[in-house]
């Protein structure tokens, strides 16, 4: 397969360049919980509990009143899914690693253009995900709530009076929704005033973490910032209120970036250039240089300091290069160091692409 | 041995994982592990919400078990999935949607320890909301028979009668 035609499968709506802030938002996710009345959960649920439970969702989608986004889309088992083709899913956010891994009988379905997705049989019953390239948040959630009124015509949803949508997991009980954007800081970064930014948030009852890596580590400057409370706010207060503390985060940034512009630009442009020399030249190279040089590079394109790649290369890359996408694009397991050589060479061939054109 | 993945460094972490019955044996270094996103003992990624959401539900079992405080005879559990609240207390989440009812006197210091709140302000789902209202009005509506008959206005006893009726009947459709 030529790279021109895996990009094209490849590519989800979310991984493009646009929306606001596209320059620091990556991608704005919702999701909310949803949970079938008087059914175990599926951690609890018996074989034929779980088949009744996707039964009766692959009902729902037969329906005429079907969400225009949703029509023809089709519930995917998860064991009919290989590992590898689980892992890219779960590279592309479309399911989650619990989904991937831990649920016996879940399935998945998603939108034409990927920007919806409805889990089943995740940690709850039902779980819809709206996820728009750049600041879209807001957007996210009206189309979350569409596809849930819709979807409760057809199933009865566990609701209590005074706790609100039930889950599984005692945090998402309420609205159980869970708004998150992903969020490029790379000047914040360089200039260590993470470290200040990221405590103060968690104290407004917001999540910060990396997307990529493990523990602190963020790998490529890339954050997800979310809410953790589900409960006692509207859906709309908890969504305003991440926009708010997002806008002082991309102030911040932006602020950052222009401060090492006018202070040190010949080192942030030689920074930007070495970057991007290794990236078009490696022949070994691994995710966690990758991503590290991906996102300096993006700085650069943001700061235009470097013309001739856009910059939605730079998210394409950012996923393409995950382990599972390069053993997808090779056709074949590959150990960690047949990785490293491949990831290389995708992304050679990517800015080559570039050149071409 | 070596690691199999790399081929350079030992194996030094093993795992058995156990997946539909179906059981497989690995052999890695650390940093392939980490690659790998296998779980890693005595690191941070192993730890997940969960164990810090039962040290809070834990928390509350010390405080009921001080001798001062009467201990309730029965453990309650869940009719619909069979959960027990010391279950619950250990993994950090429900069996189902009525296990939020047969808790419920011990949910609400839970719940404002996550959320800082107890009580839901969020969406209503619209079918919900319907039942709701017929549910309230039937509840009334019961009120103004029973008063009704109790005063021998029998005329109007009847009607209500029947709008008690055809509300039970919009409820069980």
């Amino acid at each position: 397969m030529s790279l021109n035609q895996f990009l094209e499968n490849a590519m989800s709506e979310w991984m493009r360049v646009k929306g606001d802030h596209s320059d620091v938002i990556f991608s704005s996710r919702v999701r909310i919980a949803r949970n079938l009345a008087h059914m175990p959960f599926p951690m609890l649920s018996t074989a034929s509990q779980s088949e009744e439970v996707i039964h009766l969702i692959e009902e729902a989608l037969t329906k005429e009143d079907i969400p225009e986004i949703l029509e023809n889309a089709e519930l995917i088992q998860m064991a009919d899914l290989t590992e590898l083709q689980k892992r890219v899913l779960v590279e592309k956010h479309l399911i989650s690693p619990h989904l991937a891994e831990e649920s016996t009988s879940g399935a998945v379905l998603f939108s034409q253009d990927e920007s919806v997705s409805i889990m089943v049989n995740e940690e709850d019953h039902v779980r819809i995900q709206c996820l728009f390239p750049g600041f879209q948040l807001e957007k996210a959630w009206q189309l979350a709530s569409q596809i849930d009124d819709w979807l409760e015509k057809h199933v009865t949803f566990a609701f209590d009076e005074q706790c609100g949508y039930l889950t599984s997991c005692p945090t998402n009980v309420g609205t159980g929704i869970r708004a998150s954007v992903m969020i490029h800081l790379p000047a914040l970064a360089l200039t260590q005033q993470l470290n200040r930014f990221i405590p103060a948030i968690t104290q407004v009852g917001l999540a910060v973490r990396g997307i990529y890596g493990e523990g602190s580590e963020a790998l490529g400057n890339l954050y997800q910032v979310s809410n953790q409370v589900t409960l006692g706010q509207s859906e709309v207060e908890i969504i305003n209120k991440l926009q708010g503390v997002v806008h002082q985060m991309i102030d911040h940034e932006k602020q950052a970036r222009e401060r090492l512009l006018g202070l040190s630009p010949i080192q942030l442009e030689d920074r930007v250039s070495r970057s991007f020399g290794i990236l078009a030249h490696a022949k070994i190279i691994d995710s966690k240089e990758a991503m590290k040089r991906l996102s300096d590079v993006r700085l650069g394109i943001d700061l235009k300091l470097l013309q001739g790649v856009p910059s939605s290369v730079m998210n394409e890359l950012m996923v393409l290069i995950q382990p599972g996408f390069l053993q997808q694009y090779a056709g074949e397991k590959l150990g960690a160091e047949e990785r490293d050589v491949r990831r290389a060479e995708l992304i050679r061939e990517r800015f080559g692409m570039e050149k071409d054109e | 041995m070596l690691c199999p993945e790399c081929g350079k460094r030992p194996a030094t972490l093993h795992f058995t994982k156990i997946v539909n019955g179906e059981k497989t044996e690995s052999h890695l270094c650390e940093v392939c592990a980490q690659e790998k996103g296998e779980y890693m003992p005595g690191f941070d990624n192993g730890f997940s919400f969960h164990n810090l959401l039962s040290g809070l539900l834990n928390f509350d079992m010390v405080e009921s078990e001080s001798p001062n405080i009467a201990q309730p005879k029965t453990v309650p559990r869940c009719a619909t999935c069979g959960l027990t609240y010391n279950q619950f207390s250990k993994i950090g989440r429900f069996g189902c949607s009525d296990c939020f009812e047969t808790f419920r006197d011990r949910l609400d210091p839970l719940l404002r320890r996550i959320h800082g709140s107890t009580t839901h302000h969020g969406k209503i789902p619209e079918r919900t909301k319907g039942e709701l209202k017929i549910r309230r009005d039937l509840e009334k509506l019961r009120e103004q028979l029973a008063r009704a008959i109790e005063s021998e206005e029998f005329e109007e006893a009847a009607q209500l009668r029947d709008q008690v009726r055809s509300l039970q009947e919009r409820l069980s459709e």
